[in-house]
């Protein structure tokens, strides 16, 4: 019982919060590009906070049910429909056996995220489910998805408490431009004045070369103090290098977990979703801001991330106002009697 | 150690940067900060990645924030540690080099003011200690290559290297363990896989251990290739006193 992926989109792939703890024998993190709709996604079941998802891009899977499950599809809008109707987003859905859930491309934002309240049956490879293609390793078989495939289910679950109230008005990725809010460092240090200014002052465009292991940028040339190699070192999510030529790389999921050019910044962890949701041509912004401001942000959304979670376990305006009503007739029917 | 830098690298990591040389002392440094962090366990590391000169220590901020943790970093670089010595253990790694299978081996030679034959007999000539695995799963980043064919990196990094090739990257040589993207100078193959996942273990070699090439000619390359494909083949390893 569980998922028989019908059509496996452009780059469908299992995955959660990465593959930590193992950067220093060289294998990626890996994990979900954007955190922050990932959390969403299982929040909106109650699942746990890791639980594995599929993560699209672009142009997102089909996929069949083969048991009764609940689940919620967050990210970039890719259209979604169930048995040819509109579902919604940001939403809890029950979802019956036999269900067709289709996603066509995405009209906003570029990755999508559906999480399931049955949990997907996947291996736990040196403690995660995501998937690493690069070494094979993880989620379906250490690759993407493709047609045909079929994802059981761990466990039967269908019930949530509060499940009118499942429900958020976000509509995350409406803008073709985006301010990436950046930490300065670590090799800052080996730019020139000019170079870090060009970087700060400056509007780049995504290109076509972006992928979950990074995302090169077209736009002015940062220039250094001077034109050395520096010695590879470990690169961080959201890590901003400039090779030779220039032009920024931020370095995304699949990063290599070490590299051999300078990084001139670090994108603030609450500002990768933004990036990751870019699509080719749309134009990226740096501004600095210092460390104990991007913790700051960080710990903000979570306490946002957690208002959220509470705001789906109170009853909803339509059950609280049928309660009302309820009261003021047994009101009017007392006064009578 | 009055060079030790502690820099930031976004809101949840910071790097340690040791000097800017790939030096066995710098190297014992990091190891023996790597092994005191272990030990003293702190909480919210969420992991510790050396390099030849550095350290990338991932933490979560929601445990412990910046000036703490960059606190409890300046007191673990304060202890003074000291390490013993080993045998050396070698892995005799078969190349080939040059032609289609090193394209950039004329660049090398003519970087160095050297033949295609003097690069290769000086690139096969050392022992190369592993300072460090990263960047793939088992890739060895080695020390030791002879000053005479430092060669930088590509401007531009090439989209897709092909797994089991040799290349220098600076100051720096080593295999590439899978198909990757790269910005080395390649100059030459080997048949060997230092990563298989479909392997007992998965990585072949470790840290601290050493790495010899060792020149084959294209009718060898073959012969290891296909005990390659069929598991049957087991790299040589010499032993030596350090």
């Amino acid at each position: 019982m569980g998922i028989r992926i019908i059509k496996a989109g452009m780059m469908t792939t299992v995955q959660d919060l990465g593959r930590t703890g193992y950067q220093s024998q060289g294998f990626p993190v890996a994990g979900v590009m954007d955190v922050r709709s990932f959390k969403i996604a299982n929040l909106l079941l109650d699942n746990p906070e890791n639980e594995a998802v599929l993560e699209f891009t672009l142009i997102g899977p089909t996929l069949e049910f083969t048991a009764d499950t609940l689940i919620a599809i967050t990210g970039g809008d890719f259209q979604p429909t169930i048995n040819g109707e509109p579902a919604p987003m940001y939403t809890a859905i029950y979802i019956n056996k036999g269900d067709v859930l289709k996603f066509s491309s995405a009209r906003t934002g570029s990755r999508g995220y559906v999480a399931f309240s049955s949990y997907l049956k996947i291996p736990v490879v040196m403690g995660s489910r995501c998937t690493n293609m690069k070494s094979s390793i993880g989620g379906f078989k250490g690759r993407k998805l493709q047609d045909g495939d079929y994802i059981e289910f761990r466990i039967k679950r269908r019930y949530l408490p509060f499940f009118l109230s499942r429900t958020l008005d976000l509509d995350e990725f409406d803008q073709e431009d985006a301010t990436l809010r950046v930490v300065m460092g670590p090799q800052d240090y080996l730019f020139s004045k000019q170079g870090i200014d060009t970087f700060l002052n400056s509007e780049y465009k995504v290109t076509s070369d972006f992928d979950r292991m990074g995302c090169r940028l077209e736009g002015p040339f940062i220039s250094r103090k001077e034109d050395k190699d520096m010695i590879s070192d470990g690169i961080a999510f959201g890590s901003i290098q400039v090779p030779a030529h220039g032009k920024p790389i931020i370095l995304l999921a699949d990063r290599q977990t070490t590299g051999g050019y300078p990084k001139i910044a670090t994108v603030a962890s609450v500002d990768i979703p933004k990036l990751v949701q870019r699509k080719t041509d749309h134009s990226i912004r740096f501004k600095a801001i210092s460390v104990e401001e991007a913790q700051r942000l960080y710990l903000a959304e979570l306490e946002e991330l957690n208002e959220m979670r509470k705001k789906i376990h109170r009853p909803c305006k339509e059950v609280l106002e049928c309660r009302q009503t309820a009261k003021r007739l047994r009101r009017l029917f007392e006064a009578q009697m | 150690m009055q060079n030790i830098k502690i820099l930031t690298a976004g809101d949840s990591s910071l790097l340690v940067e040791f000097g800017s040389e790939i030096s066995p002392q710098i190297n014992q440094k990091i190891a023996a900060t790597v092994k005191l962090m272990h030990e003293q366990n702190i909480e919210g590391v969420v992991d510790v990645i050396p390099a030849f000169c550095s350290l990338l220590i991932n933490y979560d901020p929601r445990v412990i924030r910046y000036e703490q943790m960059k606190k409890r970093i300046e007191g673990i670089l304060k202890v003074d540690v000291r390490t013993g010595a080993q045998t050396k253990k070698i892995f005799e790694i078969p190349v080939l080099y040059g032609g289609e299978y090193g394209p950039d081996l004329p660049y090398i030679a003519e970087h160095a003011g050297l033949t295609q034959e003097e690069v290769i007999k000086i690139h096969s000539s050392s022992d190369y200690l592993i300072y460090m695995l990263g960047f793939l799963p088992g890739f060895c980043y080695l020390g030791g290559l002879d000053e005479r064919i430092h060669t930088p990196r590509l401007a531009n990094p090439r989209l897709k290297i092909p797994a089991g090739s040799v290349g220098i990257g600076g100051s720096q040589t080593g295999i590439y363990p899978l198909d990757s993207p790269g910005g080395w100078q390649l100059m030459g193959m080997t048949p060997v896989k230092t990563y298989d996942p479909a392997r007992e273990t998965p990585i072949l070699v470790q840290v601290g251990e050493y790495i010899r090439f060792v020149p084959i000619d294209e009718a060898e390359y073959k012969r290891i290739a296909e005990l390659v494909d069929r598991g049957e083949y087991e790299c040589p390893v010499r032993r030596e006193e350090a």
